[in-house]
């Protein structure tokens, strides 16, 4: 055996990545960490489907006669793309990923408290998905994410009931994730870690958990009640026995709507801890925007009836859902406030991970804005099912959730895998991104505006040059995205190795080693500081 | 321990509040029908049979008590009462659920399962024409919800199965006896929502004799 000194590059320090090896010691882990790399690989696996239905539906709506697919298919296409990308990759993105990541690590705790409950949660979500594969592989389910009855229940010649069984299952692995969350984090912070001193990405996940937990059995009931519905035959939302199709839109909007907070408060989270790093500055209103996530998940609540104004509803419960949804947008604005108050005389630096910080901002501001629009009445009525809704919600979903998601990608990658990512390729990326997304969509502001409808597969000739902008806009777009996956992959074997904490942040997650060893700390840490306590620098004037 | 004895009992609670969501969707869905139609859904109290109901009622406040006494022997370490209790518990969910089962028997006589449109009809004198839709909706509201409630009390059973063989193998103590407290819980969740479904299934109509 050979004495001579081994190179201490190439000795491997222990940590959860190679504490075991085998297929065994990932399928039967139950240590948070491997468990949400398990969740990352799954939904990126979806995301990339979700977005082949995306690049279908661009290339259809290049030409304005539908003339690449038929309608029956052209509906399958916007259908599966909602459903993988609403159930299978928004709702658990960042709290299966990054929460399961880091909530223990940022309280201090060695895991979660349920840990073979997140493992379980897993195996639900892939149980899940595989439903929902089935449902496509099978042939597809035309009724849109939103299941409308009665075409769900009743007209509807697609795999509906196997679409259904695969939201429901996956609603289960949203369900348990939320529980874990929820007894985490009150049960197992560490000593000194009092709420007061929670990083806001913990208050992010712990105001999602309880959407999660409240909203998801909604939702599973409705679809079990539409699954049911269609195969025994027999009608709840059915106008034929006296069943009522608006019903089902008022149960299936109360989770639906609370979900969408669901998809964008952990992104909000990830805002706050890239804005006070790359600011160097402690977060402008601690309790504000920890207090605002609590308050978006109540209101949230109380607002679905504003996906249903033109059903037939009264004046005032029109009235009273337009008024909520403009309370609603209230603490989102506290945030974007806070946010911008934080890097406000801060030590801005310009990496990867803030500028997608920066793009969330003024996307989700946009997006945010323009739900305003929709959710006053008078508008709605013109705007309602055009491409004005759709360019909303992918203004807040895509920009503001995907956005802040590649922005926690870069952030906690080097955390996560123990190596950067190259900077340079990072920012060329980003900036794609930013272009493409803007290129894609914001054209259909405009043709909503002008009046194209919704879930068409064709539309009036006049549209044409705006489509194919936003059609050559997702391809910039695709390649933003593409190129990321590229480089994570290349890093983990080329890239540079990081250390404890390459971007010098706040949090005890950037107080242990990169990757981190299976328990997260050699003892349990004891919090004496707030959080982000970023030191004042005195300014100094030269010359 | 302390600390994972309240992480779990809080965790069921969470559960429950989640279950509570699940079942509450129904229950709303229900409310919502029996506004619209009142006279429909008293009708179809003629057609419910409140002796098996109450009957399932008082079994199921009976397993409630042995489980509460099943919880308060493991807290205090006694072996035989704790799996007695358990035993007894089980022996009232089984019978909740026999009588169930003979429940749905006479509905499936008296073609009142609408699942199956072989098994429905609305004729008679007890049953007004007028009615025969809503009803129809009232009977689907029937079986869904204690259908689900059905399952919940099998998922139930399996659990003090569970408990039982622990139990036996002397797993439980003053020391130790979390799984023992978060099933009960459980259980008398299950038990509760029964106490709801009874008054809002079978309760509906009647005024006068009950038998």
């Amino acid at each position: 055996m050979s004495t001579a000194l081994q190179d201490p590059q190439t000795i491997e320090t222990p940590n959860y990545l190679n504490a075991e090896y085998g297929w065994k010691s990932w399928l039967f882990t139950t240590d948070h960490k491997r468990i949400a790399v398990l969740y990352l690989i799954s939904i990126s696996v979806m995301f990339a489907l979700g977005g082949v239905f995306a690049m279908l539906i661009r290339l259809e709506l290049l030409t304005p006669p539908g003339d690449l697919f038929t309608s029956d298919t052209y509906n399958k296409i916007f259908t599966m793309h909602g459903i993988v990308m609403i159930f299978f990759f928004l709702i658990p993105s960042i709290p299966a990923t990054f929460g399961n990541f880091l909530v223990p690590m940022m309280i201090g705790a060695k895991d979660l408290a349920f840990p073979r409950i997140n493992l379980l949660s897993w195996y639900i979500y892939i149980a899940g998905a595989l439903f929902a594969l089935a449902a496509i592989v099978m042939g597809g389910v035309d009724t849109g994410w939103t299941f409308y009855t009665p075409f769900s229940t009743t007209y509807s010649n697609t795999f509906v009931i196997t679409a259904a069984v695969g939201v429901f299952v996956a609603g289960f692995s949203s369900i348990l994730t939320g529980l874990n969350f929820i007894v985490t984090i009150h049960k197992m912070r560490a000593p000194g870690m009092t709420w007061g001193r929670l990083p806001l990405f913990v208050w992010a996940n712990y105001a999602t958990a309880l959407i999660q937990v409240l909203g998801t059995p909604v939702v599973a009931i409705t679809l079990a009640l539409v699954g049911l519905e269609r195969a025994f035959h027999i009608g709840i939302f059915d106008p034929a026995i006296g069943g009522d199709p608006i019903l089902f839109q008022h149960m299936f909007w109360f989770y639906s709507h609370p979900a969408v907070y669901i998809m964008i408060l952990p992104g909000m989270g990830v805002i706050s801890e890239l804005v006070t790093c790359f600011s160097r500055k402690g977060i402008f209103g601690y309790s504000f925007i920890a207090g605002s996530s609590l308050g978006i998940a109540i209101i949230g609540f109380l607002v679905w009836g504003h996906h249903m104004f033109v059903t037939g509803m009264s004046m005032y419960a029109g009235l009273y859902f337009s008024l909520l949804t403009m309370f609603v947008a209230v603490p989102s604005a506290i945030k974007v406030f806070n946010w911008t108050a934080t890097m406000f005389r801060g030590s801005i630096s310009y990496d990867t991970p803030m500028l997608y910080a920066f793009g969330f901002i003024g996307l989700f501001t946009i997006g945010g804005l323009t739900g305003l629009f929709l959710g006053t009445l008078g508008m709605d009525v013109h705007l309602t099912d055009t491409y004005f809704v759709v360019a909303h919600f992918h203004y807040v979903m895509v920009g503001g959730m995907v956005v802040a998601y590649l922005g926690a990608m870069h952030f906690w990658w080097p955390k996560i895998t123990g190596r950067m990512y190259p900077e340079g390729w990072g920012k060329f990326s980003a900036l794609l991104v930013f272009v493409g997304f803007n290129l894609t969509f914001f054209p259909q502001f405009i043709l909503g505006y002008l009046g194209q409808p919704r879930r068409y597969h064709a539309y009036a000739p006049e549209f044409q040059v705006l489509n194919v902008m936003s059609s050559a806009g997702a391809s910039v777009l695709g390649l933003g995205f593409l190129i990321p996956l590229i480089y994570f992959l290349w890093s983990l074997k080329y890239g540079k190795k990081a250390g404890n904490n390459p971007w010098g942040a706040k949090g005890l997650e950037w107080t242990t080693q990169s990757p981190p060893t299976t328990f997260n700390f050699d003892e349990t840490p004891i919090v004496t500081e707030e959080a982000y306590a970023y030191a004042k620098h005195e300014e100094t004037h030269v010359g | 321990m302390g600390q994972q004895f309240d992480s779990a009992t809080f965790g069921m609670w969470v559960f429950l509040l989640t279950e509570i969501m699940f079942f509450g969707g129904m229950f709303g869905a229900y409310t919502v029908y029996r506004s619209m139609y009142p006279e429909a859904f008293a009708a179809t109290s003629n057609f419910m049979n409140p002796a098996f109901g109450a009957a399932n009622t008082a079994v199921l406040i009976v397993s409630s008590l042995t489980m509460a006494l099943a919880v308060r022997a493991a807290h205090l370490g006694h072996q035989k009462v704790l799996q007695m209790m358990l035993v007894f518990t089980m022996i009232f969910g089984a019978a909740f659920l026999v009588i169930k089962g003979f429940e749905y028997h006479e509905h499936w006589e008296q073609l009142k399962v609408p699942l199956f449109a072989s098994h429905w009809a609305w004729d008679g004198p007890l049953a007004p024409p007028q009615y025969a839709h809503q009803a129809q909706i009232l009977f689907i509201f029937y079986f869904f919800m204690t259908g689900f409630h059905a399952l919940h009390m099998v998922v139930g059973l399996g659990i003090m199965t569970t408990i039982f063989v622990m139990a036996r193998r002397g797993k439980f103590g003053p020391s130790y006896y979390t799984p023992v407290e978060v099933s009960g819980l459980y259980w008398h969740f299950v038990d509760i929502v029964w106490i709801f479904l009874f008054p809002l299934l079978y309760l509906i109509g009647h005024t006068k004799q009950l038998f």
